[in-house]
C-alpha cells in the first residue's frame, strides 16, 4: 500500500506540474502580441541563437561525418554509392538536424533561460517587476518564447547544411564517392519537405525549450542550490519531451 | 489610507497571519516589527498583492484589493513603491535604467525628462552621478538607496520597505533611516516599514505594530509602545537596551 501511495503522490505531483506548465504556456500565448518588445526579442535571439552557432556547427558536422562513415562503406559494397548523399540529407533534414539542434539548445539555451530567470526569482527581481506593475510573462517569457520559436528553426537549417557538408567531406575524401554522385543523390532523393518538416519540428522544440526553461526558472527552489536543480530539471525534461514529441511529429508529418 | 480587516493567511496548515486588523493612516509611517518567521514579511507581500489572503479584506485608498485580477491590481500598484530587503535591482541594467524602469514602462515621457527625473531622484537619496554604474559595483547601502530612488521615481502615495536596515552597518542604517524620514517629510507619503530592528523602528516611525507568531499583538505610538507591559514587546525593547549598553561600553 505504501508503494501505491508514493506512486500516486508522484503521479499527482507530475500532473499538477504539467497543468501549471500548460497554464503558463496559455498565458504566454495570450501575451504574445499584446506589447511586442522588439529590442528584447532581438537581444534574446542574439544571446540564445547566435551564441549557439558554434556548438550546433560542431555537433552536426561530426554527426554528418560519422553517419557517412558508417553508411558509405556498406552502400558501396552493395553498389549503391549513388544513394549516400540522399540518405544523409534526408536523415539529417527530417530527424538528426532538428533533434540534435533541439537537444543542444535544451542544454545551452534552456539552461541559460532557467539560470537567468531563477536568479532573478531568488533575488526578488521578479517580485520587483510585479510591484512595478510589469507582467513578468510579458516582460521575461514572451521575448524568450518568440526568440526560441525563430532561432531554433534557423539553427536547424544551418545545422542541416553543416551536417550534409560533414557527410560530403567523409563520403568524398575518405570513402571515395564522387562529388557529383553525392550532390546528385541529394537532388534525386531529397525533397523540400525534408527540410521544412524538420523546421516545423524545430518550432515545436523551440516552444518546449522556452516554456520549460521559463517554468523551472519561475518555480525554482530557494537558494543557489535551487538554481542548479532548476537548471538540471530544464535540460533533462526538455530532452525527454523533445524525443517524445519528435516521435509523435514524425508519425504526423511523414 | 490602508486597512486590513480580519486577514488570515495559512501556509501548509499553519497560520502565517491570524485575524489581522490594522489601519494605517494617510501620510503616517508605520513600523511593523517582529522576529524572524513572525509573519511581518507575509503582511507586506499581502499589502502589495504579491500573495492573496485566505480570508479577510485589504483596502488600499478605499479600494478592496483581495479580489482584483492581476491587471486591476497593477493599476493599484502604480500608486505604490517598494524597497526590497536585498534591493532587487535589475543587475543587467545600469543604476539609471533601474531608476527609470517604471517610467519607461508606464509613462510616455521624453528621454530628457526621464534623465532629469533620474538625476533628481538619485540626488534625493544622496547618490548623484552614479547613473552609469551597474548594481554589482555598488555597496549594500548604496543599493538600498538606489532601490529607494527607483521606488520614488514614480512619485507613489505609499512606500513599502522590507527590512531596510538588514545587512547594513549601524552608520549606514542610520543614514537609511534618515532617508525614510526625509521621504515622509518631503513627499508626504504613507510608509510601511517591516523591520526587526527596534532602534530603527523608534527613529523612523509614528506608530509601531508588533507581529508575534502570526498575531498582531500591539499597535501604538512609539512613546506609548514602550510602556506596553506585554513580555513579548518588552523582550524586543530589552534587546534594544542591551545593544545600546554594549555600544556605550565599547565607546567608553
Amino acid at each position: 500500500m505504501r508503494f501505491l501511495e508514493v506512486l500516486g503522490a508522484w503521479v499527482i505531483a507530475r500532473l499538477a506540474e504539467f497543468g501549471t506548465i500548460v497554464l503558463l504556456y496559455r498565458d504566454t500565448m495570450q501575451e504574445l502580441f499584446t506589447r511586442p518588445r522588439i529590442r528584447h526579442i532581438l537581444a534574446q535571439m542574439s544571446h540564445l541563437g547566435v551564441d549557439s552557432l558554434l556548438i550546433v556547427s560542431l555537433t552536426l558536422l561530426f554527426t554528418g561525418a560519422v553517419f557517412a562513415l558508417q553508411t558509405a562503406d556498406i552502400l558501396i559494397r552493395f553498389g549503391a554509392q549513388s544513394t549516400v548523399g540522399g540518405i544523409i540529407s534526408i536523415a539529417i533534414g527530417r530527424e538528426l538536424g532538428p533533434v540534435l539542434v533541439g537537444v543542444v539548445c535544451a542544454g545551452r539555451v534552456g539552461a541559460a533561460i532557467t539560470a537567468e530567470i531563477s536568479t532573478m526569482k531568488v533575488t526578488e527581481q521578479i517580485d520587483a517587476l510585479r510591484v512595478m506593475a510589469v507582467n513578468p510573462v510579458n516582460y521575461l517569457i514572451v521575448p524568450r518564447m518568440l526568440a526560441c520559436m525563430m532561432v531554433v528553426p534557423l539553427l536547424t537549417v544551418f545545422g542541416d547544411v553543416i551536417g550534409v557538408l560533414g557527410g560530403y567531406l567523409v563520403a568524398v575524401y575518405y570513402s571515395g564517392i564522387s562529388s557529383f554522385s553525392y550532390i546528385n543523390s541529394i537532388h534525386t532523393f531529397a525533397v523540400v519537405f525534408d527540410l521544412t518538416g524538420g523546421m516545423i519540428k524545430a518550432i515545436f522544440f523551440g516552444n518546449v525549450i522556452a516554456v520549460l526553461g521559463c517554468y523551472y526558472g519561475l518555480h525554482c527552489p530557494a537558494g543557489a542550490e535551487g538554481v542548479g536543480k532548476a537548471t538540471t530539471r530544464t535540460v533533462v525534461t526538455s530532452i525527454i519531451v523533445i524525443f517524445i514529441l519528435n516521435a509523435a511529429l514524425t508519425f504526423i508529418l511523414y | 489610507m490602508i486597512r486590513l480587516a480580519n486577514v488570515n493567511k495559512v501556509y501548509d496548515g499553519k497560520y502565517a497571519l491570524r485575524d489581522i486588523n490594522l489601519t494605517i493612516n494617510k501620510g503616517e509611517t508605520l513600523a511593523v516589527i517582529g522576529g524572524s518567521g513572525s509573519g511581518k514579511s507575509t503582511l507586506l507581500q499581502l499589502l502589495v498583492g504579491l500573495i492573496r489572503p485566505d480570508s479577510g479584506e485589504i483596502y488600499i485608498g478605499g479600494q478592496e484589493i483581495t479580489h482584483l485580477s492581476e491587471k486591476e491590481m497593477d493599476k493599484v500598484r502604480l500608486h505604490m513603491g517598494m524597497v526590497f530587503q536585498y534591493s532587487a535591482l535589475f543587475d543587467s541594467m545600469t543604476v539609471g535604467e533601474n531608476v527609470a524602469f517604471g517610467l519607461r514602462e508606464h509613462r510616455n515621457l521624453p528621454e530628457e525628462e526621464i534623465q532629469r527625473i533620474i538625476k533628481e531622484k538619485l540626488a534625493l537619496v544622496g547618490l548623484p552621478g552614479v547613473e552609469t554604474k551597474l548594481p554589482g559595483e555598488l555597496s549594500g547601502g548604496m543599493k538600498k538607496r538606489v532601490g529607494l530612488a527607483r521606488a520614488i521615481a514614480f512619485e507613489p502615495d505609499i512606500i513599502f520597505y522590507d527590512e531596510p536596515s538588514s545587512g547594513l552597518d549601524p552608520i549606514t542604517t542610520a543614514k537609511i533611516d534618515e532617508l525614510i524620514v526625509d521621504m515622509q517629510k518631503k513627499l508626504g507619503v504613507t510608509s510601511v516599514v517591516v523591520t526587526h530592528d527596534m532602534a530603527s523602528a523608534c527613529r523612523i516611525a509614528d506608530r509601531i505594530a508588533m507581529v508575534y507568531e502570526g498575531n498582531l499583538i500591539a499597535v501604538d505610538t512609539v512613546s506609548r509602545f514602550q510602556q506596553i507591559e506585554d513580555e513579548r514587546v518588552q523582550a524586543f525593547f530589552n534587546t534594544l537596551h542591551t545593544e545600546k549598553a554594549e555600544r556605550d561600553e565599547q565607546q567608553a
